[in-house]
């Protein structure tokens, strides 16, 4: 893309996404040096070629685990995006968001009622009469809880790309008789290669460091990924160091593969049309809309055949349900913190966006991509290392179970935050490539632009991100965990601990009310903060 | 719109309730974890009763498991806030010692009944169990009646279990081979290996699967089909008694040392074993009571059948041989 000057002076919002990156970069290094300088366990290092194992099969299941989401995404999303009136469109669409908050062992339990030994496809099977059971656990089963868990992410993440695209590229490519093939190649892949490489890495990471999915479906310790193994270095094994390079191997990577796939990343210009309802003339009838149905109902059929059975499962464990006052008061909490968490990511993920858009269209791309990782350390860095650096570094300086509450809300905004720079950054660039020239003519800026020039552009996707980032930090395990407040007993919580408890009908029965919650949650908000639709 | 009010009302009601730990009542901070201290776990009713004795405040910080605990007590050093830990299993226990931090209990322990001698001046026992393979009798008619069978049987029924790097029953299971086959535990592990349909983290996700009929087998207690009679009224599930015996775990709790509620964790400790603390146990956490608690241990588990043979390897040589043992079945079960 063009550079051209920019305003020289660096706006508050700017510098305090400077700022934030610092701050967040400065503890990720004071997190890792404090591990790195404590002495191994006396265990000794695991050998070279244990840990060799261990992160080729991370690396590939990853790989596989991304390309197979993404190659199912974009069909489905494309399909999602020419048509535009089919009934239970928009379900569909908010149903995307619930693997963000589902608890992971929720979800193993719905992708095994579906496809285990037990499950829908093998009851399906039998009463057709075929001598065929469905095997799950491996490679396999790992897949297609990855696909699950990050189909509808991806969607989600590549919905607006489709609908940036103005009402007059359409009209056009109507008029020029275009026909889905044409449009594909000259529309549609250019805006692929723009925004599939950050939501490519987003996936990747996740994938990259899963535990609990490659554990209980992968079969058995070949399935082990390096979060495993950082987990037992830092809990079992107590090996700091070990755990801190074991954790800085994986940000290797992780860093390494989002640097990479952005790279591979192209800019598009959109054009600065207005921003109308964009009606697309392509898919309207015949094969093509038949076939993006089909594509449609496949991915549908994907997707809610384990909600399916959730609900199926939560409905049946009504009867052993926890008591109403419990529900209530986890519910609401599970609210509070979603809320003050989610709204704390996207105020930081705003500025750090901001922050990036600014070094990207200043010339600057290594700064730019170093804001970037930034953002995204809650991904990229093991949970496990982030728990344990902060009570390590607090011990005798902080009481850090007198703030918990502060810090479950902060912790959960990290882990959130990358997807908040997933939906607002290329927003952001497109807002950018839009108006700032304009700005920068008319001296438009600071609160001013905001408010009259970025909020009502800007208004959709920061409230998809906030929608977003409220029901992952709301689906909060990890960060509640670790400060183990009695008081803070969330939905998730309340759900491990019905589990441990022999109480599965009941957890089956809260899993089900935290979904229900969620999607209504994440309604609320994308309506309530993003107005009316536009597309 | 009053939906976001009312959750922003929570997190502000949230974050003020844990702030209110400070009292002026002493405060006693047990660390344990969650299970323990959930609605359906013994903490609730124990804070009740030791906080009526007490006039103290019982504070838990309740972390994920035993291993956590451990894990927190050493990052926190001599600067934790924990003035009890709780939680711990005899696994662990050595390795606990080893950080300096424990004191001794100073409890009067006599009376207790557990299937093992009870020595030990740090750690106060509060429950125990034997790790058991729970099957589904609607599945399975004619289940392994031995380890052996479970090892060698040709057409044993798959089982599924845990993980012994991230959990509890997991290590159980690698202390118990190990102690019933000696160095040919490997063997044996490669025996079990084709029945294992898969390893879980966690003890849920395992339970989970197996109550989800995947299996027919799942790594539990002896004690888990009281849970089943008890509150489901169903005696469907039944845990395998094996003639080579079943490897125990006995869950303990101790104080810190330079805790600033010496006293008070030394009463609460002596409270845990007593016969009041001890009544809860059985059917909230579902293991068996420390001691001999009459009427109060619930028909279910007098019912329960007992393995003849006890197996537990001292705290020590768990210790000592917990890495190796992993490195020799991770080895097997990879292959």
């Amino acid at each position: 893309m063009a550079r051209y000057p920019r305003a020289r002076f660096l706006s508050a919002t700017v510098l305090t996404g400077f700022g934030l990156a610092a701050v967040l970069g400065g503890l990720a290094i004071v997190v890792f040096a404090l591990l790195l300088a404590e002495g191994g366990s006396g265990h000794g290092a695991p050998p070279l070629d244990y840990i060799g194992r261990v992160l080729s099969f991370t690396l590939g299941q990853a790989l596989l685990s991304t390309v197979l989401s993404l190659l199912a995404a974009i069909p489905m999303a494309r399909a999602l995006a020419r048509q535009a009136d089919f009934p239970g469109r928009k379900l569909l669409i908010r149903l995307c968001a619930l693997p963000m908050v589902m608890p992971t062992i929720v979800g193993i339990f719905g992708i095994v009622a579906v496809y285990g030994g037990s499950g829908y496809l093998a009851a399906a099977a039998a009463f057709m009469g075929l001598d065929w059971q469905p095997r799950l656990y491996g490679l396999r089963g790992i897949l297609i809880a990855h696909v699950f868990f990050n189909l509808p992410l991806a969607i989600r993440l590549l919905l607006p790309a489709f609908a940036a695209v103005p009402a007059e590229t359409w009209r056009l490519a109507a008029q020029l008789g275009m026909r889905g093939r044409d449009i594909f190649r000259i529309i549609e892949i250019p805006l692929l290669r723009q925004q599939l490489p950050g939501i490519a890495a987003i996936v990747f990471m996740l994938c990259f460091t899963t535990f609990a999915v490659a554990l209980t479906l992968g079969g058995g310790p070949r399935a082990t990924t390096l979060e495993v193994a950082i987990y037992q270095a830092l809990r079992f094994d107590f090996d700091l160091r070990l755990g801190a390079m074991l954790a800085l191997l994986q940000a290797f990577f992780c860093a390494g593969g989002a640097l990479l796939v952005w790279r591979a990343g192209r800019e598009m210009v959109l054009g600065n049309g207005a921003r109308l309802i964009a009606y697309r003339y392509d898919g309207r009838a015949g094969i093509g809309r038949g076939l993006d149905l089909a594509v449609i109902a496949l991915g549908a059929v994907f997707l809610v055949l384990p909600i399916l059975a959730l609900v199926q499962r939560g409905l049946a464990g009504m009867m052993a349900a926890a008591s109403p006052a419990s529900l209530f008061q986890a519910g609401l909490i599970s609210l509070g913190l979603g809320l003050a968490g989610g709204l704390t990511a996207t105020v930081i993920g705003y500025l750090l966006a901001q922050a990036r858009q600014h070094a990207e269209t200043s010339g600057h791309k290594r700064r730019a991509a170093l804001l970037g990782l930034t953002g995204r350390l809650g991904l990229f860095v093991s949970p496990m290392v982030i728990g344990t650096g902060i009570f390590l570094a607090a011990a005798g300086r902080v009481d850090l179970y007198r703030i918990a509450a502060g810090g479950v809300i902060l912790l959960s905004a990290v882990m959130a935050l990358p997807f908040v720079l997933g939906v607002l950054e290329p927003a952001l660039g497109i807002a950018a490539r839009r108006h700032d020239r304009l700005c920068a003519a008319l001296s438009i800026k600071g609160w001013n632009r905001f408010l009259h020039i970025d909020w009502p552009t800007l208004r959709k996707p920061i409230a998809t991100a906030l929608a977003l980032a409220s029901v992952i930090a709301m689906g909060d395990l990890g960060a509640i965990a670790l400060f183990g407040n009695q008081e803070l007993t969330n939905l998730t919580l309340l759900l491990y601990n019905q589990l441990g408890a022999y109480r599965l009908d009941g957890a089956a029965s809260t899993a089900l009310i935290l979904l229900a919650l969620a999607l209504v949650f994440y309604w609320t908000i994308e309506r309530v903060v993003g107005g009316r639709e536009l597309h | 719109m009053k939906f976001l009010t009312s959750a922003i009302l929570a997190s502000i009601g949230a974050i003020a309730a844990s702030a209110a730990w400070a009292q002026d009542k002493p405060v006693l901070t047990v660390y344990t974890y969650n299970s323990f201290t959930s609605e359906w776990g013994p903490g609730p009713v124990l804070e009740k009763a030791f906080e009526a004795q007490c006039a103290c405040d019982l504070a838990w910080v309740a972390l994920e498991d035993g291993a956590a605990l451990l894990a927190r007590l050493k990052l926190e050093g001599k600067n934790t806030k924990a003035d009890v830990v709780l939680g711990l299993d005899t696994n662990l226990t050595a390795e606990t010692k080893a950080t300096g931090l424990i004191a001794p209990h100073g409890a009067d322990l006599a009376g207790l009944t557990l299937p093992v001698d009870w020595n030990d001046a740090d750690f106060v026992p509060y429950d125990w169990g034997y790790f058991a393979f729970v099957y589904d009798s609607e599945k399975l008619t004619n289940p392994p009646r031995s380890l052996a069978e479970l090892v060698d049987g040709k057409d044993a029924p798959k089982i599924v279990i845990e993980d012994p790097r991230t959990s509890t029953p997991g290590l159980g299971l690698v202390m118990w081979l190990r102690q019933v086959y000696g160095d040919k535990a490997a063997d044996a592990w490669a025996g079990m290996k084709p029945k294992i349909l898969t390893v879980t983290k966690g003890w849920s996700e395992a339970y989970g699967l197996f109550t989800q009929g995947e299996a027919p087998l799942v790594l539990s207690y002896t004690t888990s089909p009281a849970y089943h009679q008890i509150v489901e009224k169903t005696d469907r599930y039944k845990a395998l008694i094996f003639p080579e015996g079943n490897y125990m775990q006995v869950e303990v709790a101790a104080r810190i040392e330079g805790s600033k509620q010496p006293d008070l964790a030394k009463s609460f400790l002596q409270f845990l074993v007593s016969a009041e603390a001890q009544k809860v146990i059985p059917t909230t956490n579902y293991m068996y009571p420390v001691r001999d608690i009459g009427a109060d241990l619930p028909a279910e588990f007098t019912d329960l059948p007992k393995p003849e043979k006890s197996l537990l390897l001292s705290s020590e040589d768990a210790a000592a041989n917990r890495d190796a043992w992993i490195k020799e079945w991770i080895g097997v079960i990879s292959q």
